[in-house]
């Protein structure tokens, strides 16, 4: 079974929503993207989304974008994050990571040499957002064949005919994207949200995750009610760059962030259990 | 090198993906995939509508001033001492420019589309201002997304575009040039996506945008075409353009591209040399990869991260190349070159001062190459030259060449 799947029904035997935190790896700088991943971990992140820095990442707005730009400063490659991966894993091998970016530096790497690659360092998952399923043929079968899953995205602008092509697609869980706009663009609209996920729910019976838009304990509590998945980035990834020049404090203080809607979403998931 | 049959070629590019062999596509978020579709079928519906096409003849016609001549440019001719040079003068369309042609197609499709709000993004500014004068004459909301460099660097087309009530939004993310404008628009897009047209100003983007741009550009080869035949009695034995997106030169290959007798010839900027790594050539130095929505050669290093470019001209300084120039490129039906910095201003001059007109910095690029290839070609044979617009938006770059200030 993959880490993702077993994560998931980890979490759903106790009633639990599972937290997953973004970052882009080497923002602000190389050496602090493993000891951050424990951090998040320690944190209660159930999965990890590792951003992978692309020079043009038009699906983002400023706060993701400048988190590139400081990470590509330090030259962070492909290869290097998957470096990163494999020394995360020297002391942690049950929290899945999903690498997230977009389709270039993948094509530059090959498809087929980041697949077989990914798998050897243990990734579990990888989120194109550029690379819709009309395009994904190849890049499917070769994640495929490796044991990648590939999560593909919804919005509210997906008709139920496309929910249902991704569904076909889409393994380990599926990302709603819970807003119009870029990452870290403005606040979700919850029963707009459960709707959706409603309909979601119909073609697929993966878990769903929820993201854009979720900025604190709150907004992360009220999205527990309605998705099998909160996923937070711009938030942290925020804190990462108040903190860039005084990276040792670094995890802590995002841990920190992330700890408080842990909290949240745990009272929200004892609350609805016991009810 | 791929082996196609070329009088197939109408027929069967792009494909119904929108891919031009393994070029072209449809590479974008999820949230605009709907947008994408949408504007797929309006634009097939509105493609072969008479009175769509109508609307659209009559504007090119009595708001643009089309056709645009082609004028024998005898003087350069005999000085060069080769082919005849023919040049097609898109410089003498409203707003100075092949780009208004693209515009009014696309902002038409907007309102028959019921969209009220219309998105742009430029580099000169030259397709922001074609696009600022429809949206103006159409009365519709406008906003243009220019890189903070750009802006500085084309002061004039700026003031223009907020006279004729346009929005302009200094890009200042990445290298704030063309890519950047371009990433912002797209942004401005996926947030307002249920009121608002987005124009894409060259054959790139995902599918339809560079099919759907090609078509509407592609008047300058079909009227070029007819008007060759009546001149000269014959097709042009050489097609020459330059290449920033390719949009112009799209427009005047297309129809020519199943008459195999016409070569054609795009031209990219060499910036400073390619190799010196300062140019805006992904054609002849680059590398494919996914940029903008579709797959093309780009300008990038090896871990896919795409890389700054330079070019005199604003026009041409972008790291990637619409899609059906990688495939035009790849089956050898055209030809890409590249011209340094100096070699197009040269050209400018040249022009200049033998046949009193003055080109764009972008077009200087075109005729810079033509100053070579012409020579070594018969005086029977004939080179037709794609004069994309007019030079008065690089006065103040000209003037700074030459040490003067205004």
């Amino acid at each position: 079974m993959s880490r993702i799947k077993e994560c998931f029904k980890n979490l759903q035997a106790d009633g639990q929503t599972a937290l997953i935190p973004y970052v882009t790896a080497g923002d602000p700088e190389p050496w602090v993207t493993v000891p951050l991943l424990h951090a998040l971990v320690d944190a209660g992140a159930d999965i990890i989304e590792l951003g992978v820095p692309f020079s043009d990442p038009m699906s983002d707005g400023p706060v993701i974008q400048k988190a590139c730009e400081r990470a590509l400063k330090n030259d962070v490659t492909l290869d290097s994050i998957l470096d990163m991966v494999k020394q995360f894993r020297e002391k942690n091998n049950h929290t899945p990571i999903v690498l997230m970016g977009y389709a270039n530096p993948l094509e530059a790497m090959g498809y087929e040499k980041f697949a077989k690659k990914a798998q050897a360092v243990g990734v579990d998952g990888v989120l194109t957002v550029d690379m819709p399923p009309e395009e994904s043929d190849e890049f499917l079968r070769l994640m495929d064949v490796n044991d990648i899953d590939t999560i593909f995205l919804v919005a509210p602008t997906t008709s139920a005919q496309r929910m249902q092509k991704i569904a076909q697609y889409a393994k380990g869980f599926i990302y709603y994207v819970s807003i119009k706009g870029v990452t870290g663009a403005a606040a979700l609209e919850i029963n707009e949200v459960t709707a959706k996920l409603e309909e979601i729910r119909k073609y697929t019976s993966l878990p769903v995750g929820v993201g854009f838009g979720i900025r604190d304990g709150r907004s992360a509590a009220a999205v527990a009610e309605v998705a099998d998945a909160v996923v937070v980035g711009s938030t942290l990834v925020r804190c990462i760059e108040e903190h860039s020049n005084r990276p040792q404090e670094l995890p802590a203080a995002v841990a920190s962030l992330l700890a408080e809607m842990r909290h949240a979403i745990n009272a929200r998931d004892l609350a609805s259990v016991s009810a | 090198m791929p082996d196609i049959q070329i009088d197939d070629y109408f027929k069967n590019y792009p494909d119904e993906l929108g891919h031009f062999g393994p070029y072209g596509g449809r590479f974008v978020g999820e949230t605009l995939m709907g947008a994408i579709y949408e504007l797929e079928e309006a634009y097939k519906q509105y493609k072969n509508d008479p009175n769509f096409q109508a609307e659209m003849d009559k504007d090119l016609a009595d708001f643009v001033g089309r056709p645009s001549p082609i004028y024998h440019a005898e003087n350069w001719t005999k000085k060069l001492g080769g082919a005849q040079i023919y040049l097609k003068r898109e410089d003498l369309n409203h707003t100075g420019a092949h780009k208004v042609n693209n515009t009014i197609g696309q902002a038409l499709l907007a309102k028959r589309m019921g969209k009220t709000r219309i998105i742009a993004e430029t580099g000169a500014g030259q397709h922001g201002v074609a696009t600022a004068t429809v949206a103006a004459r159409l009365g519709m909301e406008c906003v243009v997304y220019m890189g903070a460099e750009d802006v500085e660097r084309q002061a004039m087309n700026v003031y223009r575009m907020k006279l004729l009530g346009a929005e302009v939004v200094p890009v200042q993310s990445g290298s704030k040039t063309l890519k950047d404008a371009l990433n912002e628009a797209l942004r401005d897009w996926v947030t307002n996506v249920d009121d608002t047209f987005y124009i894409i100003g060259t054959v790139a983007g995902p599918h339809p945008y560079p099919a759907m741009v090609r078509d509407f550009q592609s008047v300058i080869g079909r009227e070029a075409r007819q008007q060759m035949i009546n001149t000269t009695g014959k097709l042009p034995d050489t097609l020459v353009a330059c290449i920033g997106g390719g949009s112009n030169a799209i427009g005047l290959f297309y129809p020519f591209i199943e008459d195999e007798s016409v070569a054609m010839i795009g031209v990219e900027g060499a910036g400073h040399g390619l190799q010196t790594g300062q140019h805006s050539a992904p054609l002849s130095a680059g590398t494919p990869g996914v940029l903008h929505g579709n797959r093309t050669y780009l300008i990038q290093d090896t871990a896919g991260q795409i890389t700054e470019t330079h070019s005199i001209s604003a026009g041409l300084d972008y790291p990637g190349v619409g899609p059906e120039h990688a495939w035009l490129k790849d089956i050898g039906r055209a030809q890409y070159v590249t011209v340094t910095d100096t070699e197009a201003l040269d050209a400018f001059h040249e022009l200049t001062r033998t046949e009193g007109i003055i080109p764009a910095l972008e077009t200087s690029h075109a005729l810079a190459y033509v100053s070579k290839l012409a020579p070594t070609m018969s005086a029977d044979q004939s080179i037709l030259i794609n004069v994309s617009g007019r030079g008065d938006k690089d006065m103040h770059t000209v003037a700074a060449m030459a040490g003067l200030n205004f």
